[in-house]
Order: structure tokens, then sequence, then C-alpha cells
């Protein structure tokens, strides 16, 4: 599978090894590996599917279809592929999870539960 | 009513004829009625968000079902932990046994009395014998005084062939089982090597009898049984 192209995406290549804290205005997409954190604030994250990710990772969206280690902070939405092999808790308002999907971790789902603690 | 328990009787009894037939089919999910899971539903139905941990195969549905009610889940897979190759060692008779201190230091890793309710499933009937005291242990600690464990046991041998299910909760007391097919997966272990671990279900290790069970759960305060006409007895204990 192929990254979508776009000017508003940047692309680490599966063959590039990245160390260290990776923060940007713009959508990433990954199929390398990433190793320290990701800071997109108000973008998206994909991990490709040779993607690698040993990270904590903040964003607007994230997508994975390949592994990722990690805590997920998602302000939007978190789409995990059947590919997917997630290890680490995630906090999101919205997720969907492909069947074949593997999870270790923790899902809370922060709009619901502060909605609930609300009333 | 009466064929779904049917179908469900016949797939729990397990059986060596036709099995590469079977294995080649598509899983089918197959519902079944669940007593235990009746009881529990009156907590997730309440509106204290309760914090869920779920044994078995990551299931979309039960991330769903409790997301869905302000709860919060966690899922762990223990039988695919379990084949990972660094556990594998060897007892004092020189036979192969898995290190329960390195798969507790590995998994579980959860704070004392953090849950209110740990989804067993049928884990202590697949889990490799070496494991299965220790596991229940560590799940004693992390369930919160009050919390509640369900486990599912077979009632009689079945056999090694007996297949292991994915369980989906698809209502107050409605599970979906969903067998687990065989597939291949590269995993990265620890030291950086990938190995090609094969995933074929998971075979029966034993059949628990009701004292067994009791043993296996002697450090938790309550114990209730449910016998179902499927060959399986559903437990439900209290911390």
């Amino acid at each position: 599978m192929s990254a979508p192209l776009s000017a508003d995406l940047a692309q680490i290549g599966k063959s590039v090894v990245i160390k260290g804290e990776l923060s940007g205005s713009e959508d990433l997409y990954v199929d390398g590996q990433v190793e320290g954190s990701i800071s997109l604030k108000s973008h998206s994250l994909t991990v490709g599917p040779n993607g690698q990710v040993k990270a904590s990772v903040e964003a607007k969206g994230v997508v994975v279809q390949g592994k990722l280690e990690g805590n997920v902070q998602a302000s939007d939405r978190v789409e995990l592929r059947k590919t997917a092999v997630v290890t680490g808790d995630i906090t999101t308002q919205r997720i969907s999870i492909e069947e074949g999907a593997y999870l270790k971790g923790k899902v809370d789902i922060s709009g619901k539960a502060e909605k609930a603690a609300g009333k | 009513m009466a064929s779904v328990t049917h179908n469900f009787m016949k797939l729990f009894r397990g059986s060596s004829s036709g099995s590469q037939a079977e294995a080649q089919q598509v899983p089918q999910k197959l519902t079944r009625r669940s007593s235990g899971l009746g009881e529990l539903a009156r907590l997730w139905e309440s509106e204290t968000p309760l914090c869920v941990l779920d044994l078995g195969s990551t299931s979309p549905t039960n991330i769903t079902f409790f997301t869905g009610r302000a709860h919060k889940i966690y899922s762990e897979d223990l039988l695919v932990a379990s084949t990972e190759p660094h556990l594998v060692t060897k007892d004092e008779q020189g036979n192969a046994a898995l290190d329960s201190r390195k798969f507790l230091a590995d998994n579980l890793l959860y704070p004392a009395a953090h849950f209110d309710v740990v989804l067993c499933w049928n884990l202590a009937d697949y889990l490799d014998e070496s494991l299965v005291r220790p596991v229940m242990g560590r799940l004693w600690s992390v369930l919160k005084p009050g919390g509640m464990l369900l486990a599912f046991f077979h009632t009689k041998d079945a056999g090694p062939d007996s297949p292991c299910y994915r369980f989906h909760i698809v209502g107050k007391d409605t599970l979906e089982m969903q067998k687990i097919v065989m597939r291949r997966e590269a995993r990265r272990g620890p030291t950086g090597a990938v190995h090609t671990a094969i995933i074929d279900g998971f075979r029966l290790q034993r059949v628990f009898n009701n004292r067994h069970i009791e043993t296996l759960f002697r450090d938790f305060a309550s114990i209730k049984f449910f016998l179902a006409r499927d060959n399986v007895r559903e437990v439900l204990v209290v911390r």
C-alpha cells in the first residue's frame, strides 16, 4: 500500500529511522521506524503497514496499519486497521478498530467519560 | 434457541473428523446466552464508570460496548502473549515449560485493586499449566475488593482439539463466539530479532472439575457457578 500523496503530508519512508522528538504542523505518514515522541496537535499521524513507532503520540487523528508502541492521545479519532499491532493506552473521542487488529492497553473515550461525569 | 444450543454444543465438544475442512472455512460466529454475563450486566448498566479488563483476543465489539457506556476497557490477549518464544524454559524434570516470572514481568502490569471487572473467558482452559496459578494470583491483586471475574470452563474432556473461541458481547446476556483461526505472524522479540509465531488456535490444556476451580479461586471471597446445557460451566468470582 502506498501513502496518499499530498502537499500537506510529510512522509517517512520505510528505510528511514528516526530517534528523538518529532513535531509538526502537517499530517505525517510513517512507514519507517520512529522512536521517541510525536506531537502533531491539530494534524494526523498515519503509521503505514511497514511502520514501527515506539513513541508517545499526540495528534488530532491517528491511523495505525503497522506497529505502534506507546500511549496515544488523539483529540479527534483513532483508527486501528486490521494489520495494526498497538501496545499502549489510547485516549480519544472516537475509535474504530478493524477485526484482526491487536491491542494491548486501555481505551478511554475522553468525551464520553467527561459527559457521564457531568450528568 | 434450541438450534443455537445445538450448534454451540457441537463446536465445544471438539472433533478430529472434518477438522481440516472446518479450518478452511471462514470462522462463523455463534451466539449463546451467558448467565454470568447477565449478572455482570447490572454493573455496567449503572452510571458509575467502571474499569474493565478483557483478557480475550482484541474485540472491537467489546471495546465499542464498554466505551459506549463510558467505561474504561483494557484489552490484553494473554493466550497470544504466552506464545512468546523467550518464555520457554525447562522445569526441574527437564520438561519444557513457560517461565511465569518472565510472563508476569511483561504482562498484567497494573496497579493493585485497579479493576471492577475482569473478563477471563476460557483463558484457564487453554493457558499453559505453568502460568495458570501465577496469572490467577495476579488477577486477584489487580481486582478491586468486591470486583468480579468471569471465567468459562469445559465441563467434560472435550479433547485437545476442542476449538478456542473469541467472545464478543452483543447484548445484556448474549455473547457471540468466533473460532480462533490459524494465522502466521511476524513478531519482533525482545532482542530485536523477528520471529514467526504460528497461532493455530490454542489447544485445550486440561479440564477443571468443581474442586479444581474452587482451589484455583481459593483467595477470592465468593464463587458462583452457572451450569449451562452446553458443556460449559460459567464461574463468577468476587474478590
